[in-house]
């Protein structure tokens, strides 16, 4: 009995019909405590008709999969009084997992705080404070330590213009506009230390899926899973932590799809699949090289793909070489490559040399080849501790979607992102993928699930110390000029084949500082721009970061819709790194472990100076704005209830915040106060609170002046109907190049059409459902789903054809408009192909197996090379390696019931009351060993600190035979905090260590040595 | 018309717990305080104040382990065991056009231990203080007014189906077929006598004791024995297919 939206709303407004039973007291209702103060009726049908509530859509504020919500809100109290699934919406269809369905206890809620809390340096406890006097105290401290920690030049005498005393994390739980105008306001101050989630769950994704395909997106979309003929999960419990995704899961398997889930632990995932393979954690990259190794040892790759559409056939330069687990160019010293020793040999016409049959020994295939032929069955067995028949079965049923007509797509989330090899774990599968011809085509792909519901939009818009809105780099130091910027950072390629699209970036970045700052000439907003000194993540990325805030760096600090004394690696280096700040500024739903800190575990109020804002904002379902899934959909949620007592939305936080800054600027001067007097990005409304159409408008981006393109003339303040016609000279803005598109004549993340052509609606595209970056295609890199010709490898399941006739694309919005044979498909990488050998990463150009930093063997077979010798790691930070005080892997991870650090689930009684604490699953032999029984408190315990959990004593984990020893692996979710409940126990991050991936300085928390005893 | 019935195709259910909450959520009623007892089941059972409850069951066999998960619930049986125990009119109510099974405020006046033990799935909790007795309502209100019931709505995958009865026996019917397929032992528990037809993938006691009808009910029924023997004949004549 399908109902939908309209169905559901023509229901609710027609007289219910609940006569018979109505009255009765069917006595299961709670009690109804606000029957006084809410002339509600007690028939809840009667409740949601519109003489007694509106109806809003919204978009669940959990993890990324993007599910529709239907909100009701009472018209007497304007606070809501039912959330429930959206029938409509195509990617749940109304469905909703416990904590979807839990999303009314985050608004209704009577833990939330309700004012402005302030507490003094050295007190014990919060006052109440109201918002003027907060916001401006806050501005005020801002201003005394911007001037103060403010540099214009660097040791190096470059004009630097950044604030080195000021940090901030947060928040992919703002939406779009507010990330975007929170960037905006952190860079106009100069802030180079700017971090957040991303940084910490998927920021191995961006590098490893744009080194290999040109994007560092999520390649395809949900709905898409349903068209694939064999679902690899691996790196992720799908089913617990994307449950919605589980949806599409299951309707490939109802069509026939083959569900392989690889991981350590028995999990929701792998009781629905096909196949459960068990792996130690941190093993990925000996697996999957190991699949490569029988993919090409057994000449299953597609081809015809691979010969035209990768860059097996590139010819590399001479100095590329590899011994011993180390790439040519490695400086000991710096513990880095230099990575012009793998650039390829180029032809006289300055294009990468190439031979089309594969055989020249430098070329990429045969190097590959070479690369992995040491990663045999035995090889990958003793160290993976996955029997050799497990994984013969795994590359051979994944192997056989190498075919036109099969498609295999891989669901990944932290399990392959969190480790000092993150790029490189991702590499390793994009490489698969592109070898069987599985990118972007229907059902394939590879499907970096991202866990937060914004995280996808807060990358996008930059609030990351390395990328400006839009992936434009963070400008170095050393490119004192915009003319310098964009030549170091436009990539240059010699054929006429390849569309390289990065050479439009100095369009995108001109109309990036036109956006922040409209009436400033370009080479004068460049220069305000905040400039980094090399070393990249090892300087300014999260865990460097909190390092330097240890050591005193940080006097202010503003921890925005983020809970970093749970969620960062090595929490107790985090919370006491807190105790150095002058002063905090804690945006957030409810009371949590950075905020209220200094009454934590082990800390003395007395001793700890730091005053401290904690201001309370308002929730998803409360504010209107934009939010992007994975599948990079952008979708509007309108404001329901109210935001609750005294709380504010971010977005007015935001821009009440900076127009203080600016008005304390205008009247005192200071350090560099022209960015921000200058700045024209606060969008408000005439009440003076933050304008969320009027800043998607501007991260859409607009003609500052009539411009002529081709022949069509634009008028000055249109809209800029796509980033095509974003311009270099200053003549547009564009705060979000990527968005170009989203906000034009209309709103397109409005869009509820469920309208599709035949072709679209064979494999569920929805192009009128909300809106997708780029120019709203669905799947990336779609030109690859056809032969050079342009007919779909698989017509059945066919994303784009050309139609020779009418000389256009049908299907999805293509990958580029081009006809087939006028450009190569892959149009963000320079020369055009999906990248095998990927030259641009810290770590090689091929993924190697290497132990995580923490780990319980001291060898391995593929080479003398221990750890990833360019891993990030700090001085003087003890590691357990084969340590028999700490002999057992633990892994942290998430369960259905709660989100991240919890603090947004463990404050609803229906949530903690499924996951009420603290537990870490183990074997039963693990527990004979240790003589632990099932239910028993537990401690666990890492080099950094211990911590209490409950055993779940259970089969689902198992010992692994490693080098023909037997290791035992643990795992606990990291999802409470001592702050609430009371019983539920700490952060499993007091126990992760503080090392990080060379690429992004991910941290490496799902391998890590522990010891597990009976409390 | 042949009433409504839920279907429950066991083998697509992830244990998400959406259906849990989903039902919370709908009518409100406060979580339990619990704590974890070294399982996933939490609340760790059925309550006065937890009408579904979402119950997890390991099983290695030969090696090969399985997890089951059971959204356990009232079955709206077609002839009520509770019902025709009860000795207070109007404390049970079975609505004729759609076969819902409904507690009212009036079964505080039942004896519970007799209601209690004539389910045979031991469905029925009592409030301590007010003695009134609760069980899934089938979300009558929501079906009355033409929605699906809050834990259908808000299952991801398609394991919990709403409709009417004739429709879900096809549709049941049609899911057995297939997962017959992959699981040969896979069984319809009780179709003919309840209107909460779940399909199991194999012996339905892997998943709980009382997924499938419980024919031996001598321990519950110490008391008013001959009543109790008498209204538990339909009970165990209740087979599975």
């Amino acid at each position: 009995m399908p109902v939908t939206r309209r169905h559901f709303l023509k229901l609710t407004a027609a007289a219910a019909a609940t006569t018979a039973f109505g009255g009765l007291g069917l006595g299961c209702a709670a009690k109804q405590k606000t029957a006084a103060a809410a002339p509600l009726p007690t028939d809840r049908i009667k409740a949601l008709k519109p003489e007694w509530s509106k109806q809003t859509t919204s978009i669940c504020c959990y993890c990324g999969v993007g599910c529709g919500l239907i909100v009701n809100t009472a018209l007497a109290t304007n606070r809501a009084i039912n959330t429930e699934g959206d029938p409509d919406h195509p990617i749940n269809e109304g469905a909703l997992c416990a904590k979807g369905s839990a999303l009314w206890q985050l608004g209704e809620n009577d833990k939330r705080p309700k004012t402005v809390l302030w507490r003094a340096p050295y007190s014990d406890k919060f006052e109440e404070k109201p918002w003027d006097w907060a916001i401006k105290r806050i501005a005020r401290l801002v201003k005394d330590t911007r001037d103060k920690g403010f540099e214009t030049k660097n040791a190096k005498g470059e004009v630097v213009n950044r604030v080195n005393n000021l940090a901030s994390v947060g928040s992919a739980a703002l939406d779009n506009e507010e990330c975007w105008a929170y960037q905006a306001m952190l860079r106009t101050l100069g802030l180079v230390f700017i971090e957040h989630q991303a940084r910490i769950c998927h920021s191995s994704t961006v590098p490893a899926l744009a080194e290999s395909f040109g994007r560092g997106a999520m390649t395809n979309h949900y709905n898409d899973i349903a068209n694939s003929d064999c679902v690899l999960i691996m790196g992720s419990n799908a089913a617990e932590t994307h449950p919605i995704s589980f949806k599409w899961v299951t309707r490939a398997q109802e069509r026939g799809a083959t569900l392989i889930h690889v991981d350590p632990r028995f999990t929701r995932t792998s009781a629905k699949a096909d196949h459960h393979f068990r792996l130690r954690s941190g093993t990925d990259i000996a697996v999957l090289g190991g699949m490569i190794n029988y993919i090409l040892a057994n000449d299953l790759i597609f081809k015809d793909y691979v010969v035209n559409y990768t860059n097996a056939a590139f010819i590399v330069g001479e100095k590329f070489g590899f011994n011993d687990g180390l790439f040519t160019g490695y400086d000991g010293q710096k513990r880095a490559y230099d990575k012009s020793n793998w650039a390829f040999e180029m032809d006289a016409a300055g294009m990468p040399r190439k031979d089309p049959t594969l055989k020249d020994p430098r070329c990429v295939y045969q190097l590959l080849k070479k690369h992995y032929s040491r990663y045999s069955l035995k090889n990958v067995s003793t160290i993976s501790g996955m029997p050799q028949e497990d994984l013969t079965k795994l590359y051979k049923l994944y192997a056989a979607t190498g075919k036109p007509d099969k498609a295999g797509t891989i669901m990944y989330a932290m399990g392959w992102t969190q480790h000092t090899v993150g790029v490189q774990n991702i590499r390793t599968m994009a490489m698969i993928q592109l070898l069987l011809g599985n990118i972007g085509v229907a059902g394939g792909g590879v499907n970096a699930l991202r866990g937060e519901s914004n995280v996808q939009g807060s990358t996008d818009h930059g609030l990351l110390f390395h990328i400006l809105p839009g992936y434009l780099p963070t400008p170095m130091a050393s490119m004192p000029t915009l003319a310098a910027y964009n030549e170091k950072n436009t990539p240059v390629s010699k054929d006429p084949k390849s569309a390289n699209w990065w050479q439009n970036r100095p369009k995108y970045m001109a109309s990036l500082l036109k956006s922040m700052w409209e009436n400033a000439d370009l080479e004068q907003a460049y220069s305000w721009m905040p400039k980094l000194d090399p070393g990249g993540s090892n300087e300014y990325s999260w865990l460097a970061l909190f390092d330097k805030m240890s050591k005193g760096q940080f006097k202010g600090f503003f921890a925005w819709g983020m809970n970093p004394a749970c969620s960062s690696a090595n929490a107790h280096k985090t919370r006491k790194a807190l105790a150095t700040l002058d002063w905090m500024v804690n945006v957030n739903i409810f009371e949590n472990e950075t905020g209220w800190f200094w009454q934590g575990p082990g800390m003395d109020p007395k001793a700890v100076k730091t005053e401290v804002f904690f201001l309370p904002c308002a929730v998803s379902f409360e504010k209107e704005g934009s939010i992007t899934n994975s599948g990079r959909w952008m979708q509007w949620r309108y404001a329901g209830p109210k935001p609750y007592a005294d709380t504010k939305p971010d977005g007015d936080i935001i821009a009440l915040l900076f127009k203080e800054i600016q008005a304390l600027y205008k009247k005192e001067k200071g350090a560099l106060p022209e960015p921000i007097l200058a700045a024209t990005w606060n969008k408000t409304d005439k009440h003076g609170e933050f304008d969320a159409h009027a800043t998607a408008r501007l991260i859409n981006g607009t003609f500052l002046k009539d411009v002529k393109i081709g022949d069509k003339v634009y008028k000055k303040g249109e809209q800029v109907p796509a980033f095509a016609q974003l311009q270099a000279d200053g003549s547009t803005t564009s705060g979000c190049w990527v968005y170009c598109g989203s906000y034009t004549d209309k709103n397109k993340a409005t869009q509820r059409d469920l309208k599709q052509t035949p072709e679209q609606a064979a494999i569920g595209l929805f192009p009128n459902w909300s809106w997708a970056w780029p120019v709203n295609r669905r799947i990336l890199y779609n030109r690859a789903s056809c032969d050079p010709t342009g007919k779909p490898w698989n017509p059945a399941k066919a994303v784009v054809a050309w139609n020779a006739a009418d000389k256009k694309w049908i299907g999805d919005v293509p990958d580029g408009p081009w006809a087939p044979e006028e450009k190569h498909p892959f149009i963000m990488t320079t020369h055009g192909f999906g990248q095998l050998y990927g030259p641009g990463l810290n770590d090689g150009p091929f993924p190697e197996y290497y132990e995580p930093l923490e780990c319980p063997v001291t060898k391995h077979p593929f080479s003398g090379r221990l750890h990833n010798p360019t891993a990030l790691s700090f001085e003087g930070e003890e590691k357990a390696v084969c340590d028999p005080r700490f002999p057992f892997v633990c892994s942290t991870y998430r369960v259905t019931e709660h989100w991240q650090t919890g603090l947004m689930t463990r404050w609803q009684p229906w949530l903690i009351e499924a996951e009420p604490q603290m537990f870490c699953e183990l074997s039963p032999e693990l527990a004979k060993m240790r003589g632990i029984a099932n239910g028993d408190k537990v401690i666990v315990s890492s080099v950094r600190g211990s911590t209490w959990a409950v055993a779940i004593v259970t089969p689902r984990v198992k010992p692994f035979k490693v080098q023909g020893q037997t290791l035992h692996q643990v795992g606990m979710p990291w999802h409470y905090g001592w702050i609430h409940p009371k019983d539920g126990g700490d952060s499993a991050n007091l126990l992760s260590p503080s090392v990080g991936d060379p690429n992004t300085g991910i941290p490496e928390t799902k391998a890590f040595m522990v010891n597990v005893r009976k409390a | 018309m042949n009433g409504k019935s839920f279907f429950v195709d066991l083998s697509k259910c992830t244990a998400c717990r959406g259906c849990q909450v989903a039902c919370k959520q709908w009518k409100k009623l406060p979580a339990e305080k619990t704590v974890n007892t070294g399982s996933h089941q939490n609340p760790p059972d059925l309550s006065f104040v937890t009408l579904k409850v979402v119950r997890f069951a390991e099983r290695e066999d030969k090696g090969k382990l399985r997890w089951f998960f059971l959204p356990d619930q009232c079955r709206h049986c077609l002839e009520a065991p509770c019902k025709m125990a009860s000795s207070v009119e109007g404390s049970i109510l079975h609505d004729e056009a759609t076969g819902a099974v409904v507690f009212t405020a009036l079964t505080a006046q039942e004896d519970f231990d007799v209601i209690r033990g004539a389910c045979p799935y031991d469905i029925p909790r009592q409030d301590p203080a007010s003695k009134v007795m609760a069980k899934c309502d089938m979300c009558i209100d929501r079906v009355k007014a033409g929605m699906l019931p809050s834990c259908v709505k808000a299952c991801p995958t398609g394991a919990m189906n709403f409709g009417d009865r004739d429709e879900m026996l096809k549709l049941a019917q049609q899911r057995l077929a297939l997962a017959k397929k992959k699981w040969p032992k896979a069984q319809l528990v009780n179709p003919d006598d309840v209107r909460v037809i779940f399909l199991a993938t194999e012996d339905p006691a892997f998943y709980a004791k009382t997924l499938m009808a419980q024919v031996d009910g001598s321990k519950r029924f110490a008391n008013r024995r001959d009543f109790l023997a008498q209204i538990l004949r339909p009970v165990k004549n209740m087979t599975s297919v």
